[in-house]
């Protein structure tokens, strides 16, 4: 029943992915079709989502897959914010195919599948949902870091064709990744605050010393930023954040 | 109703006869109330066109009109005046807005000179739906084409790299290093895009304070520019130094001062005015004139490209106006059929009135209203399709001769 609602979702994201790679050759309708893929995914994941919560006992998303297709579904709602704009557009490029991939291995772990779920509680739910906003909103300021640095490049290196690909102006990427991190940040912490109301000694993990190194860097990032360090290396030390939450942080979380 | 188009551009006609045809906004409003029905008179540097609609077309007036501005140039008007009708009149005025017309394909200020002259025209709602479409296509192919964002001269694309650097450029600051032409062509354009010329630095102090004056912008020399240059979001310069006036140690020592804030560096000069290291300092582009010329080089070829997608755009445009313009054919037709069996209804709501209680009576009209309606819906949306074909004009006829429509007019 859920596959009704996954493979549209994964087809239009899938769709998305491929045709902002079209928009690299000038704004037109390759970018056009690939913002409708990105609405038509997350409306069908969105519907996914609802049926999950109506048909779970529990908390549907509490596994890694649940929560990956949860998280999925966060990061494409914030791009849809901007995404939307044609100026935008072409942080699709960063942010879709990940999207897809990741909503492939929800799909594949079985976290899009309906009646399922656990008796966490509320607490715990909020605790992840909270928690996995706030990454997707540093996934979605990454993508932005990203998007920076390639611009940045090719200002650098005075590329010939600079002007022919439309991408975010560069004053205005390192505001909004900036923005990303300081949602994310204040995401997480409640996140962290609602999670403590359960903890006991004991419980303290890898994970756990992992996400409060992550909340270490990007609080040093947004300090920096205050101090002067904008541009390039801002954008640098938000990859570099990003990559503690792409990578040790899973990697930490399964090693358990 | 008829579309006529006449006018001269600058493809045929040469400035000297543009300038006697060419009209600021207010003679050009006069004159469109003038020429009575509908009209719009769009003139610009580049062309004066009479737009009109009416039944006869109008074609004579508007010829009669223009070599009447021409004066003693008259005889000369005959070879380069063009008159279009209907169809062709809507697609030229489509790619007029749509920047397809102009010297330089693209540019983007015609899109807000048709808006005005459509705002001072004698409008009905012909025009009114001829210009709205003009100006959706204009904008249609801004937003889904990349035509408009490819500067086409070097002063241009160094605007065109601001906004790439900076969001919006509202609120940021020039700095001219020289007093020459492409200083003020550049700083033209960055003004043009919402920037604001706070200084002008040169070495003869009143020749920056004559171009300052025009800009509104500050005269000063060029000793000490350290204050400005923590100051300034964007920097051209332009002087006929043989040394560098900006040297690296001159930005790295203001980069703290400038808490990050990216600086854009415009050298148009030769032998250049800004040392090319600033480009490695962080945040800091620097673009000299041999990077600029690449830059329009390559955007003029991108140019070519989009323009005939944007050619595309404003034909589909076009034919939209097409099918709009041939419903109206058969709009009368529609209009006398539906008045037809209003009337119909109306009589025999008249006949059975004494029978029916008021309630009853709604109920009635409320009903006989809603059939009707439905009955309607798909003949009224035939007919209309019909009209985009050939043979639009016979179905109206056949309905016309089904339901003996203006038979009584033609009786009487």
């Amino acid at each position: 029943m859920s596959e009704l609602l996954v493979v549209p979702a994964l087809l239009a994201y899938g769709e998305a992915a491929f045709a902002y790679a079209g928009e690299l050759r000038g704004p037109g309708l390759a970018g056009r079709l690939a913002t409708w893929g990105v609405r038509l995914g997350w409306l069908a994941q969105t519907a996914l989502l609802v049926g999950q919560a109506a048909s779970a006992d529990g908390f549907p998303w509490g596994t890694w897959a649940g929560a990956l297709n949860l998280f999925v579904w966060l990061v494409v709602g914030a791009y849809l914010i901007w995404g939307c704009r044609p100026r935008y557009r072409l942080l699709g490029l960063a942010v879709m195919p990940i999207a897809a991939v990741l909503f492939a291995l929800a799909w594949v772990g079985g976290g899009t599948g309906l009646e399922q779920g656990d008796d966490s509680g509320i607490v715990l739910a909020i605790h992840v949902g909270l928690m996995l906003a706030g990454f997707a909103s540093l996934t979605l300021s990454a993508g932005m870091a990203a998007l920076y640095i390639w611009q940045e490049r090719r200002l650098k290196r005075h590329a010939r064709r600079v002007l022919r690909v439309t991408v975010p102006p560069l004053d205005a990427l390192d505001r909004l990744a900036a923005r990303g991190v300081l949602a994310g940040l204040a995401l997480l912490a409640l996140g962290i605050g609602v999670g403590a109301s359960r903890f006991e000694r004991g419980d303290l993990d890898a994970a756990m010393i992992v996400t409060f190194a992550i909340l270490g860097v990007y609080g040093a990032l947004l300090v920096l930023r205050h101090e002067g360090w904008r541009g390039r290396r801002a954008a640098l030390l938000n990859l570099g954040g990003f990559a503690l939450v792409a990578i040790v942080l899973p990697l930490t979380h399964f090693a358990q | 109703m008829r579309l006529t188009l006449v006018g001269v551009s600058h493809h045929r006609a040469p400035i000297e006869l543009r300038e006697r045809v060419a009209l600021d906004s207010d003679a050009a409003s006069a004159l469109a109330a003038q020429l009575g029905h509908e009209a719009v008179v769009l003139s610009t540097c580049n062309r004066t066109e009479l737009y009109l609609a009416r039944p006869d077309g109008g074609e004579e007036l508007a010829v009669a009109t223009l070599t009447d501005l021409a004066g003693d140039r008259a005889d000369e008007l005959g070879a380069v005046l063009y008159r279009l009708g209907d169809e062709a009149a809507a697609l030229h005025l489509f790619r007029v807005a749509a920047g397809l017309d102009s010297l330089v394909p693209g540019e983007g200020e015609i899109l807000g000179q048709v808006r005005s002259a459509f705002e001072a025209g004698a409008i009905g709602p012909f025009l009114d739906r001829l210009f709205r479409q003009a100006l959706h296509a204009g904008r249609r192919v801004r937003v889904e084409t990349a035509i408009g964002e490819s500067p086409a001269s070097v002063p241009a694309a160094g605007a065109a790299l601001a906004q790439q650097v900076f969001e919006n450029l509202d609120e940021k600051q020039v700095l001219l290093l020289g007093a020459g032409k492409m200083s003020e062509l550049t700083a033209r354009n960055l003004r043009s895009r919402g920037a604001h010329v706070a200084a002008v630095a040169n070495r003869t102090l009143e020749h920056a304070q004559e171009l300052a004056d025009t800009l509104g912008a500050r005269a000063l020399g060029l000793d000490d520019l350290g204050d400005e240059l923590a100051a300034a979001d964007v920097v051209v310069a332009s002087t006929s130094s043989r040394e560098p006036i900006v040297r690296k140690s001159d930005v790295a020592a203001v980069l703290r001062a400038r808490r990050g804030r990216p600086l854009l560096l415009v050298d148009l000069a030769v032998p250049r005015d800004l040392d090319p290291a600033i480009n490695e300092l962080d945040n800091c582009f620097l673009y000299d004139i041999d990077d600029l010329e690449a830059v329009v080089a390559e955007t003029i070829t991108g140019r070519r490209t989009e323009a005939a997608r944007a050619e595309q755009l404003v034909a589909a445009e076009g034919d939209r106006f097409r099918r709009w313009q041939a419903s109206l054919d058969v709009v009368p037709t529609i209009a006398s059929l539906r008045a037809l069996v209003e009337e119909i209804r109306d009589s025999e709501l008249e006949r059975a009135g004494s029978r029916l209680s008021e309630s009853e009576r709604r109920h009635v009209e409320s009903i006989t209203s809603q059939i009707l309606a439905k009955l309607l819906h798909l003949p009224t949306i035939r007919m209309k399709e019909a009209a985009a074909a050939a043979d639009g004009v016979v179905y109206a006829d056949v309905v016309r001769h089904l339901f003996g429509l203006g038979e009584e007019e033609r009786r009487a």
